[in-house]
């Protein structure tokens, strides 16, 4: 019964009835159905930013695009130096910092430690040995500095401090983690790596929402290899950066072929995510389905309650169309035109709004969650299968309400009798 | 063209059934003007609404052009309508998010034909009611009269065999009641036939046959002249 001659009638009156409604209520309709498409991608499309925000930044300003890593029965990457010229002679590969990494422990307040009983202010951390401009280039991490300085090359008993390492930006007390107290730049640390001590000054404190910056003490790289006893170039991380486009398993799978993989552990950015991580960004997508589940359903609730009232409200009129000869079928249809131009109406403007304005702008400022700078993930195939289920839902909400008002006895709608 | 048999009509509420149309006989030609006529509660609407296809009687034989009309469908029903009948409310039932225009055009676009030529026909229909200044008024920019003279021309545009009025005068001043009738005459003059149910004497007089009805029954019919 759906012939082409009740879709263009039912287009006919669906126009009309559309151009002619009150456009306050036409403007209200489609206002809810823009925020139910918001609902339905903006809110799941943040959650899984919010982790997205993370695995970005442990990207950007940890493992860069591929990393090279110790095996896990090593203490550190053979054959470190042939490696980097490797990577180096790369044409895909536009930076690379190499670092040193020892567990240590770091000593303050000792200078004012005046009881021998009283329990030393220290932390562990990981000590890591930079080439300051290197990693820079690649991780960017200077811009992180919230106190004091970045370090140069020849900050030579100078470090920075991981902003988790220093009670003032970590205030928690767990028995099985300790921060520094009375730590800014300049003020004197004692370094303990292998059994070596050494006094270091404060030249800046970093603050990052990863980890791996945040947790570390950083040094130059030359001075962490003396400390250490390491004289043979051979290091514990290499970042890679790559040239704006590469897909990094081409580099990993490169250098795989040469045999680096028999050495160290050599990883995309995804290779090195943890499970845990996977498992939160599925985790968080099914939260956000789930929430868009229900701003679903309270959108065909609000388009029944619409069609509804407007189909009661306009029965008489039913009653007319189908006295003076114009299907059923062609009714309901002009109320699924109705729903549809209601959803596809909000959707566009919702589509709108999210590509032109929220996720542009999202992306220049990120939401400030504590562990994560939110961002909008909001892929096109997802959202238009969204709109999809939004267009559905709206019609199959559109046609009941339509379909139990028009099956009412025609006379008994044209004179308004039970 | 129209054969009623032993038509009966009643409405429950509750417990309670009241009986409107009781067994009535009737045949209507082709060309005829027929006035339906009556006191309040006579069963004079109830009884056109039968003939017309709106409700279904509850008992009794409708044929139309020999067809048996109880045994067609819900859709056969509305295309029944949709071809043969023309119909006008007393109280116009124009749609009121449509101009004159498209009001008449609607039945015609549904019978497929193409939305120049209905348009062209509707319009041509509305100038025959004095309407062909007043096109793309919606109902609320015209006046009662004009409003019944848009149905009309909605009823007339697709040149039904019949054409169904209930009370078409019954909310309009007396001058627009002239204008209204006299569309009647000259529609009649041209061999339209036309069931009109009236309770006005005088416009009952354009009719050339008066069927009374009493109580669900014809109690009387007067065969006259029209003036």
């Amino acid at each position: 019964m759906f012939s082409l001659l009740n879709i263009r009638i039912g287009f006919f009156l669906a126009k009309r009835q559309i151009r002619r409604s009150s456009r306050w209520t036409t403007t209200l309709i489609i206002f809810v159905m823009f925020f139910t498409f918001l609902n339905l991608v903006v809110v799941s499309g943040i959650l899984v930013g919010l982790i997205q925000g993370a695995i970005d930044a442990v990207r950007t300003h940890y493992t860069s695009d591929v990393i090279i890593s110790t095996l896990s029965n090593k203490t550190y990457v053979e054959n470190s130096p042939e490696i980097i010229s490797i990577v180096k002679s790369l044409p895909q590969v536009e930076a690379v910092t190499a670092r040193y990494l020892e567990g240590g422990t770091v000593e303050a307040n000792y200078k004012t430690r005046t009881d021998e009983k009283e329990k030393p202010n220290t932390a562990t951390a990981s000590i890591t040995g930079i080439d300051p401009v290197a990693e820079d280039s690649v991780s960017g991490i200077s811009k992180f500095i919230i106190e004091g300085e970045y370090l140069t090359p020849q900050d030579y008993d100078q470090v920075l401090v991981g902003s988790f390492l220093v009670e003032k930006y970590l205030p928690i007390d767990s028995p099985g983690f300790s921060t520094l107290r009375n730590v800014s730049p300049g003020t004197k640390i004692r370094i303990k790596v292998h059994g070596v001590e050494r006094e270091v000054t404060v030249k800046g404190i970093i603050k990052a929402k990863v980890d791996e910056v945040s947790l570390r003490l950083f040094m130059i790289d030359s001075q962490l290899k003396s400390i250490i006893g390491r004289n043979d170039y051979n290091v514990d991380e290499i970042s890679i950066k790559l040239k704006p486009g590469v897909d990094p398993s081409i580099v990993r799978d490169i250098l795989k072929r040469n045999g680096v993989d028999r050495v160290a552990k050599v990883q995309t950015y995804t290779d090195a995510q943890p499970k845990f991580i996977k498992d939160m960004v599925n985790t968080f997508a099914l939260l956000g389905n789930m929430l868009s589940s229900i701003g679903l359903v309270v959108a065909s609730i609000t388009i029944f309650i619409v069609i509804f009232i407007n189909a009661i409200t306009r029965r008489k009129f039913i009653g007319i169309l189908k006295g003076i000869g114009i299907n059923e079928r062609t009714i309901e249809i002009s109320y699924i035109f109705q729903s549809f131009f209601y959803a596809f109406c909000g959707s566009l403007i919702g589509i709108v709004t999210l590509y032109v304005f929220l996720q542009p702008a999202i992306a220049a400022h990120p939401i400030d969650f504590p562990f994560s700078d939110g961002i909008l993930v909001a892929p096109i195939g997802g959202t238009m299968l969204r709109v999809g289920l939004l267009m559905i839902t709206t019609i199959i909400a559109g046609f009941i309400p339509a379909r139990m008002i028009v099956r009412k006895n025609t006379l008994d709608s044209i004179l308004g009798r039970n | 063209m129209i054969e009623v048999q032993k038509l009966k009509k009643s409405f429950k509420d509750g417990e309670s059934t009241t009986e409107v149309l009781k067994g009535i006989d009737f045949v209507a030609k082709s060309g005829e003007f027929i006035a339906i006529m009556g006191r309040s509660g006579a069963g004079k609407s109830t009884f056109l609404y039968q003939m017309s296809l709106l409700d279904e009687p509850t008992e009794g034989i409708i044929f139309i052009d020999k067809i048996n009309t109880q045994t067609l469908s819900t859709n056969e029903k509305t295309d029944f309508r949709l071809s043969l009948f023309g119909y006008i409310f007393q109280d116009y039932a124009l749609l009121p998010e449509m101009t004159a225009l498209e009001n008449v055009a609607l039945p015609l676009l549904m019978q497929n034909i193409k939305e120049k030529e209905a348009l062209a026909k509707a319009s041509d229909a509305l100038i025959k009611v004095g309407l062909g200044k007043r096109l793309d008024n919606l109902p609320s920019q015209l006046s009662g009269g004009e409003q019944q003279r848009v149905s009309i021309a909605r009823a007339i545009a697709h040149e039904p065999k019949i054409l169904f009025a209930d009370e078409p005068t019954a909310n309009l001043d007396n001058e627009s009641s002239r204008v209204i009738m006299e569309i009647f005459r000259d529609l009649h003059r041209k061999g339209q036939t036309i069931i009109m149910v009236t309770h006005e004497e005088e416009f009952s007089k354009n009719a050339e046959r008066i069927v009374h009805l009493d109580d669900g029954r014809i109690v009387k019919e007067i065969i006259q002249k029209p003036q």
